[in-house]
C-alpha cells in the first residue's frame, strides 16, 4: 500500500486502491454480519437468554438469513413519497458511512488515504449522514417520520459539537490532523492519560452521534414506532441499518486511534503485531457498546439536548483550555 | 510528493464511489430479481398505526428545531477555527493562547445567554 502511493498515479495503481477498497468492503460487512450477532448474543447472555441459536451451528447464520430475508421483501414506497428523495435518502446515509473509512490507519503499513487532514475529513463527511435521515424523514411523508427525522437530525447536530470539540485535545498535543502521526505521537503513553477529560466527553458524545443506547431516541420503538425509517422496507431499510454498524466500525477505529494509542503495544508486549493490538481495543470498544445497551435506559428527550448544550460542550472547551495552557508552560512560553 | 497527494484522493473518490454503488446496486439491479412487486392500495397509504392518515405530514414543525440549528451553525464554526489554531499552537506561542481564550470567551457568553433565555431547555 506505502510503495503504491508514492507510485505517480496510472491504470495500475487505481485499480489496486480498488480492490483493496472492495477487501476493506468485504471486511467491514462481515464485521456488520457479527457485530450484529455477538451483540444479540451477549445481550441474551447479560439477561439471562440463549440469544440466537437456531440459523447455522450456535446461530451463526442468524444475521445472514436476516439479510437474505430483507433483500427478497418487496420494497414498498408509498404512494404520497417523495419519490426521488425517497430513493436517495438511504444513500446519502451509507455512502459517507463507508466514505470515512478511507483514512483509518489499522498498522503502520495497512492504510488507505493517508491525508494530512484526516481528523476533519471524518468528521466532514460523517456530517452528512445527519441530511441522509432528515431526507429520509421529510420524503416519507408520514408524521411520525418527520418527527423522528427532526428528532434525530437535532440530536446529532447537538452532540456532533462535543464530539468535535474533545479531539481538538488530541490534535493540541500532536499538532498533526494526520491520524498516523497522532498514533505515532501516543509512543510513550496513549492520550486516554493525558487527555482522560476529552476521552470522556468523546464517548460520550460518539454514542449519540451512532444513534445507540442510552441515546437511542431516533429508534424508540415504543413512542416514534420506528423514527425516521418507518415508511423504509426491504434493502433500503437495511441500508440505514448497515450505515448504523459501518459508523460503529469507523468509530471504534477512531477512538482506538486518538486515545487508546491504535496498533501500538503495551510495553513489553510488542512482540504481538499491530494489528492484533487494533483489534483488540478495537473489539473492546464494540463490546462496551453491547455492555452499554443491556444496562442503561433511554434517557428523555429534554435531558437529551440539554446535557449536550450543557454538560458537554462546557467540559469540552475546559478541556481544550486546560491542554493548551498544559502545553505552553511546558514549551517554556510563559518564562520568555 | 504530488503523486502521493494525488493518490491519496484517488483512494478517497473510489471508497465514495464504492459507498454510493452498494445501496444502488442491491436496491436497484438485484432487488428486482429476488423480490416481490405486488402493490395494493391499502400497501400504499401512509403508515398511521392503522388509521387513516388525516391530512399531509408536511407540517409546521416546533421552531426549536430551527433555534438548535442556528446554535449548531455558530458552533461548528467556532470548532472549524479551532482546528488549525491546534494544528499551529506550537509554533504560535502565547499569544495563539491569549486570542484564542478571548474567541472562546466570546462564544461561551452566547452560550450563557441562550442559557439564560431557556432556549436549551426542550418542552
Amino acid at each position: 500500500m506505502a510503495n503504491l502511493l508514492q507510485q505517480t498515479t496510472s491504470l495500475w495503481n487505481v485499480t489496486m486502491f480498488a480492490l483493496a477498497a472492495v477487501v476493506l468492503l468485504l471486511v467491514v460487512l462481515g464485521f456488520v454480519t457479527y457485530a450484529i450477532y455477538f451483540e444479540r448474543k451477549v445481550i441474551g447472555w447479560m439477561q439471562l437468554r440463549i440469544g440466537p441459536n437456531r440459523v447455522g451451528p450456535l446461530g451463526l447464520l442468524q444475521t445472514v438469513a436476516d439479510v437474505a430475508k430483507l433483500l427478497m421483501k418487496e420494497d414498498t414506497r408509498p404512494q404520497n413519497a417523495d419519490k426521488a428523495l425517497f430513493a436517495l435518502a438511504p444513500v446519502l446515509a451509507y455512502a459517507p458511512a463507508f466514505g470515512v473509512l478511507a483514512v483509518i490507519p489499522f498498522t503502520d503499513s495497512i492504510q488507505f488515504a493517508d491525508l494530512g487532514i484526516g481528523v476533519l475529513y471524518y468528521i466532514a463527511l460523517s456530517g452528512i449522514t445527519v441530511l441522509g435521515v432528515i431526507t429520509a424523514g421529510w420524503a416519507s411523508n408520514n408524521k411520525y417520520s418527520l418527527i423522528g427525522g427532526l428528532r434525530s437530525a437535532a440530536q446529532m447536530i447537538s452532540y456532533e459539537v462535543p464530539l468535535v470539540m474533545s479531539v481538538v485535545g488530541v490534535v493540541l498535543m500532536t499538532g498533526s490532523m494526520n491520524l498516523r502521526e497522532i498514533v505515532e505521537a501516543q509512543k510513550d503513553v496513549w492520550n486516554i492519560v493525558p487527555q482522560f477529560l476529552g476521552f470522556l466527553v468523546f464517548l460520550v458524545a460518539a454514542q449519540a452521534e451512532l444513534n445507540r443506547t442510552p441515546f437511542d431516541l431516533p429508534e424508540a420503538e415504543s413512542e416514534l414506532v420506528a423514527g425516521y425509517h418507518v415508511e423504509y422496507s426491504g434493502f433500503r431499510f437495511a441500508m440505514f441499518m448497515l450505515a448504523e454498524y459501518v459508523y460503529m466500525f469507523g468509530m471504534g477505529a477512531l477512538v482506538t486511534i486518538l486515545f487508546l494509542g491504535g496498533w501500538l503495544p503495551i510495553p513489553g508486549l510488542s512482540f504481538i503485531p499491530g494489528i492484533v493490538w487494533f483489534i483488540l481495543k478495537f473489539s473492546l470498544y464494540v463490546f462496551f457498546q453491547f455492555w452499554l445497551r443491556a444496562t442503561m435506559p433511554r434517557l428523555r428527550a429534554d435531558q437529551l439536548m440539554s446535557f449536550a448544550w450543557k454538560g458537554l460542550l462546557p467540559v469540552a472547551l475546559l478541556n481544550i483550555l486546560i491542554t493548551a495552557v498544559v502545553i505552553s508552560v511546558q514549551n517554556g512560553s510563559f518564562h520568555s | 510528493m504530488s503523486a502521493i497527494y494525488a493518490n491519496n484522493y484517488v483512494i478517497v473518490a473510489i471508497f465514495l464511489f464504492l459507498g454510493v454503488l452498494l445501496p444502488v446496486v442491491t436496491v436497484s439491479i438485484i432487488g428486482p430479481l429476488v423480490r416481490p412487486n405486488n402493490p395494493t392500495p391499502e400497501k400504499l397509504t401512509t403508515y398511521e398505526s392503522g388509521n387513516i392518515p388525516v391530512g399531509d405530514s408536511w407540517v409546521r414543525f416546533n421552531v426549536k428545531y430551527y433555534i438548535f440549528a442556528l446554535l449548531f451553525v455558530i458552533f461548528d464554526v467556532e470548532t472549524l477555527f479551532l482546528y488549525p489554531w491546534a494544528v499551529a499552537y506550537n509554533k504560535l506561542g502565547l499569544f495563539a493562547l491569549v486570542e484564542m481564550v478571548i474567541f472562546i470567551v466570546l462564544l461561551v457568553i452566547g452560550l450563557i445567554y441562550a442559557w439564560r433565555k431557556k432556549v436549551l431547555e426542550w418542552n
